[in-house]
């Protein structure tokens, strides 16, 4: 598909250069250059192509409106092929040859953790749509997507005092963003008087699939009489073959609910939605939030990938907030220049899909809304419960001893992602 | 576990207490709930879900011979409003449309899109309202089975609500099996009664019951109960169920590791013989097991509303499917590498790679839905504390019967004297007239066709997407390794024996670490005994 459309690229350049000769030069020059570094191939291709025909799309609306600045965007799509050093090398492409204007990507943190060097060196700028762990804050990236506390605590906060959770199971993948959000969730239950004994904490290989032992180990701490939840920081896929486990093993989500961080319409749109119904996630947009805004969105999606059945998930509506917060820093900028959008993008407000607004704050975090919701049979969420406001992305978590008294505020005079409130040092280290 | 929807200041769980004894002591009401019966219908639409509660107690409580039954479609989400004219419809997805039927008459009204249905949707709280309210309803069932059903619900998640009901369903029931449940419902709530003598006999009647709530509830018994005796005889109780309970876990970590050796066993089994028998490293062999997973996916498009069926189908369709993508490696690029085994590696690295990424082109990057007959789904429970679920069970006895009937080609038909022969001496099976090129592209394909049918019990366990071989391949080696090359009975014990090692250590020391000693002792063993568990002997083995 990639393919085909450099085909086709390098074919128009050819006729265009053929026939017009030097007008091309100028159209080229004449165009402001978007990056979009999402894995097409490889074991992340499964998320992370949405993202990049979500860029695809809101280039292409923008284009449509007249383009930004008077010139034309361009796409400029790479692949890094789920392949965290090649992150870095073609975000160094990015950069260097092509020289973007913005790049849009990356999903897993550690293709984050490759590439931010590059564009720290470089002074490029990167809007970074997922979940992630926090604990960093760059002067270069925008992060759209929500942090432990605008995700991670609403959820328990739910489940604490809505459901009437005693008992808490925390599952996860072996990786940097579940452990990370754990320690930082266990801080947090901890500090709300749970027991030691109260909290399970597991975790798993990439791509598990054998899920017996470890539901039959939910089970038996889930029997021992209190409400008990398992909050699952289990990445993607590997959370089907868990809530087919669970179903088979006869624990209902009456029973036991799932809250989950990282399964979304996308991943339900790929699997058998019955075991799982019922089971939480918890995000900062649904597709089936009712709002003007968002029927709009899906429907332009529908059109543009020309299929009435593909969902819209929480990482595009975070590409579309981030998208539209650059446009606007750059119109008042009146530049493309990263040192003054990076000034004009704080406290920039743009309307997310939920109904309302979404703002850039001084530590490069949005405001975000955190909604709870129930897996429906037909893959979507029935929103059951809201956070009655907005919720800052908090870069440094409150709740961890080595950065609860850290601040993030890249606004002049401060202008640092790692300020310590008690020692009045910025220590200079930005993740 | 209680729910409390308030109408009125007044808890529904109350009033549903209170409604379902009214009903069940006078059955014989009419005329006058009909209208209750069928407002509360009306009341379903709406979409508050505490007024979706009021109309399930409203149902429940009119003695409609159809409540407990529209209740469970409730329950399964398979009831809808017709957007048409707002009729009560039952639908069940066929395909991408909905085959309904009137949800009371169940008269057929046709096949509709989804788009003019109107779901009633439910949330965990209403579901597990349901939940008790079909339990308490079953009660009464003239039915022993769907007696039996309600009871053992009550069993599993105690309502306070439904032992009134409980109480009086018992001096009317016929059923053995069905009053020794309802017993052990009210001794559970014995157990808190005041008076010892009823306490004691409660636990009586509880000692050995693998039942959760009866343990906690023991368990509770036994720290606080202010009477000495009643402490012990709970404690006494107590350890016996515990010592009943780990030999049932033990059962179960068997069970679990034999189920996680037998896919082990199904995924290596082919590359026992393309690796084993041909000596072909063949690093595409996870994708061919992909490609078997997606035949079930595509066998399952083609033919939607025979889930249950489509598995049957997919079985041979899969050997078919997989064994002529493997005959096509062999004659396009392995023939010409036979001899050199760097280059095989690295031609079929890439094969793996052009197929995954052919899947991701042709059909989609993003998983695929590949549904579970509803055979495989749920689980055999054989007590209170063990039960094997039945996707598990039926993957082992396939595994079972792919062997054997491996087993059986290679020993009994003419294709496995000629593949034995060519494995062992080419030349000399030449010599004898054996078309050693033909042997091997149909070894290399049975040896596909397998991972196909592999690929066919994995995609009832995990995902279906491009990337499902690649976690496979390297379990696969192993087991082949660990078990002997060239030998289907090293394979079949290395793989259950690896999967009951691994499951017996999960539990103490994680996944993730009971993955890398296993590792760790199949290299140690490579060390000592490079040839494997059963190890080749003779001169073929040199050669």
């Amino acid at each position: 598909m990639h393919l085909s459309k450099v085909i086709r690229h390098l074919t128009l350049a050819a006729t265009l250069s053929a026939g017009l000769g030097v007008s091309t030069i100028a159209n080229a020059a004449d165009t402001i250059k978007v990056g979009i570094l999402h894995s097409l191939s490889g074991t992340m291709a499964i998320s992370e192509t949405t993202l990049k025909d979500t860029m695809l799309m809101l280039i292409e609306e923008q284009n449509r409106k007249g383009g930004l600045l008077g010139k034309q965007l361009e796409p400029v799509v790479v692949d890094p092929a789920s392949n965290w050093p090649l992150f870095a090398e073609k975000a160094r492409e990015l950069l260097e040859k092509d020289k973007v204007a913005a790049t849009f990507g990356c999903w897993t943190s550690v293709s984050r953790k490759s590439v931010l060097p590059v564009f720290e060196e470089l002074n490029g700028l990167l809007f970074y749509p997922v979940q992630y762990e926090a604990e960093e804050s760059s002067k270069n990236v925008f992060y759209t997507g929500a942090a432990p506390n605008q995700q991670a605590i609403p959820a328990v906060d739910y489940l604490m005092n809505e459901v009437g959770v005693k008992r808490w199971v925390l599952a996860g993948t072996d990786y940097v963003y579940p452990r990370t959000t754990n320690k930082i969730l266990e801080a947090y239950l901890k500090a709300k008087g749970v027991a030691a004994k109260d909290i399970m904490i597991n975790y798993t290989p990439f791509g598990h699939s054998d899920w017996q032992s470890i539901v039959s180990d939910i089970k038996k701490f889930g029997n021992a009489g209190k409400k008990t939840a398992v909050v699952s920081t289990i990445n993607g896929d590997a959370n089907v073959p868990f809530y087919k486990e669970l179903g088979n093993q006869g624990i209902s989500a009456e029973d036991i609910p799932v809250v989950a961080f990282s399964v979304g319409e996308e991943e339900l749109s790929g699997i058998d939605t019955k075991p799982l119904v019922g089971h939480l996630a918890a995000w900062n947009y649904f597709m089936s939030e009712d709002a003007g805004a968002n029927e709009d969105f899906i429907e332009a999606w529908h059109k543009f990938t020309k299929n009435e059945d593909r969902v819209t998930n929480d990482p595009m509506e975070a590409h579309y907030i981030g998208f539209n917060m650059w446009v606007k820093a750059v119109e008042a900028a009146g530049t493309t220049d990263p040192d003054a959008v990076q000034a004009a993008i704080i406290g920039v407000a743009v309307p997310n899909l939920s109904g309302g607004y979404a703002a850039m704050m001084p530590n490069h975090h949005i405001t975000k809304p955190v909604l709870i919701g129930e897996i429906q049979e037909d893959g979507q969420f029935e929103t059951v419960w809201r956070t009655p406001g907005l919720v800052v992305g908090d870069a440094w978590s409150d709740f961890l001893p080595g950065s609860k008294d850290i601040i993030s505020d890249w606004r002049k005079p401060l202008s640092c992602g790692n300020y310590n409130v008690k020692t009045g040092k910025c220590s200079g280290q930005n993740y | 576990m209680r729910i409390k929807f308030m109408t009125g200041g007044m808890p529904v769980s109350w009033l549903r207490a209170l409604l379902l004894a009214l009903f069940i002591a006078s059955p014989l009401v009419h005329a006058d709930d009909n209208a209750d019966f069928d407002a509360a219908l009306a009341q379903l639409a709406v979409s508050s879900f505490d007024s979706k509660a009021e109309a399930i107690d409203t149902i429940a409580a009119s003695g409609h011979p159809a409540a407990a039954s529209l209740l469970e479609q409730l329950l399964q989400a398979r009831l809808f409003f017709r957007k048409a004219d707002g009729r009560l419809v039952i639908g069940e997805k066929d395909g991408r449309r909905y085959r309904i039927r009137d949800a009371l008459s169940g008269e057929p009204l046709g096949i509709v899109k989804k788009r003019a249905l109107r779901k009633i949707k439910t949330n965990n709280r209403l579901r597990g309202h349901i939940r008790s309210t079909i339990a308490t309803l079953n009660l009464s069932s003239p039915e022993v089975a769907v007696r039996l059903a309600g009871v053992q619900q009550l069993l599993e998640r105690p309502d306070p609500t439904a032992l009134a009901v409980v109480r009086r369903q018992l001096d009317k029931e016929s059923d053995p099996a069905v009053a020794e449940a309802m017993r052990t419902v009210i001794a559970l709530e014995d157990l808190k009664s005041d008076d010892p003598q009823v306490v004691r006999e409660a636990i009586e009647r509880l000692s050995g019951s693998l039942l959760p709530a009866a343990r906690n509830a023991l368990a509770r018994v036994a720290a606080k109960s202010d009477d000495q005796q009643v402490r012990d005889a709970a404690a006494a109780a107590l350890s016996g169920i515990e010592s009943s309970l780990q030999l049932n876990q033990l059962a179960e970590t068997l069970f679990f590791g034999l189920s996680l050796g037998s896919v082990l066993v199904l995924a290596a089994i082919g590359l026992a013989i393309t690796f084993g028998v041909m000596g072909v490293i063949n690093m595409a062999h996870g994708e061919l097991i992909m490609l078997g997973a997606y035949t079930t996916y595509i066998v399952q498009l083609l033919m939607p509303g025979h889930i249950d069926l489509s598995l049957f189908v997919a079985i041979p369709a899969a050997f078919v499917v997989s064994g002529l993508v493997g005959i096509a490696i062999e004659r396009g690029v392995i023939r010409f590498l036979y001899g050199r085994p760097l280059e095989t590696l690295l031609a079929t690295f890439g094969i793996s790679l052009i197929l995954q990424q052919l899947v991701r082109t042709t059909i989609s990057a993003q998983n695929v839905a590949v549904e579970n007959p509803s055979w495989m789904s749920g689980s055999l429970a054989l007590n209170p504390a063990l039960s094997l679920t039945y996707n598990r069970l039926y993957i082992i006895l396939f595994a079972l019967l792919v062997f054997v009937a491996l087993l059986l080609v290679l020993k009994k038909t003419a294709l496995g004297l000629q593949v034995r022969a060519v494995a062992q001496n080419r030349n000399m099976a030449r010599a004898m007239g054996v078309r050693s090129a033909w042997v091997d592209a149909m070894t290399f394909g049975l040896g596909s066709g397998i991972a196909g049918v592999a690929g066919v019990a994995l995609s009832q366990l995990t995902n279906v997407g491009p990337n499902l071989g690649q976690s496979y391949i390297i379990d696969s080696f192993m087991v082949v390794v660990f078990g002997g090359v060239g030998n289907l009975w090293g394979t079949l014990v290395a793989g259950l024996s690896l999967g009951v090692a691994n499951k017996f250590m999960e539990p103490w020391t994680g996944a993730v670490l009971a993955k890398i000693l296993v590792l760790v002792f199949i290299i140690l063993f490579i060390q000592k005994r490079p040839r494997g568990l059963f190890p080749q002997k003779g001169r073929a083995a040199e050669g």
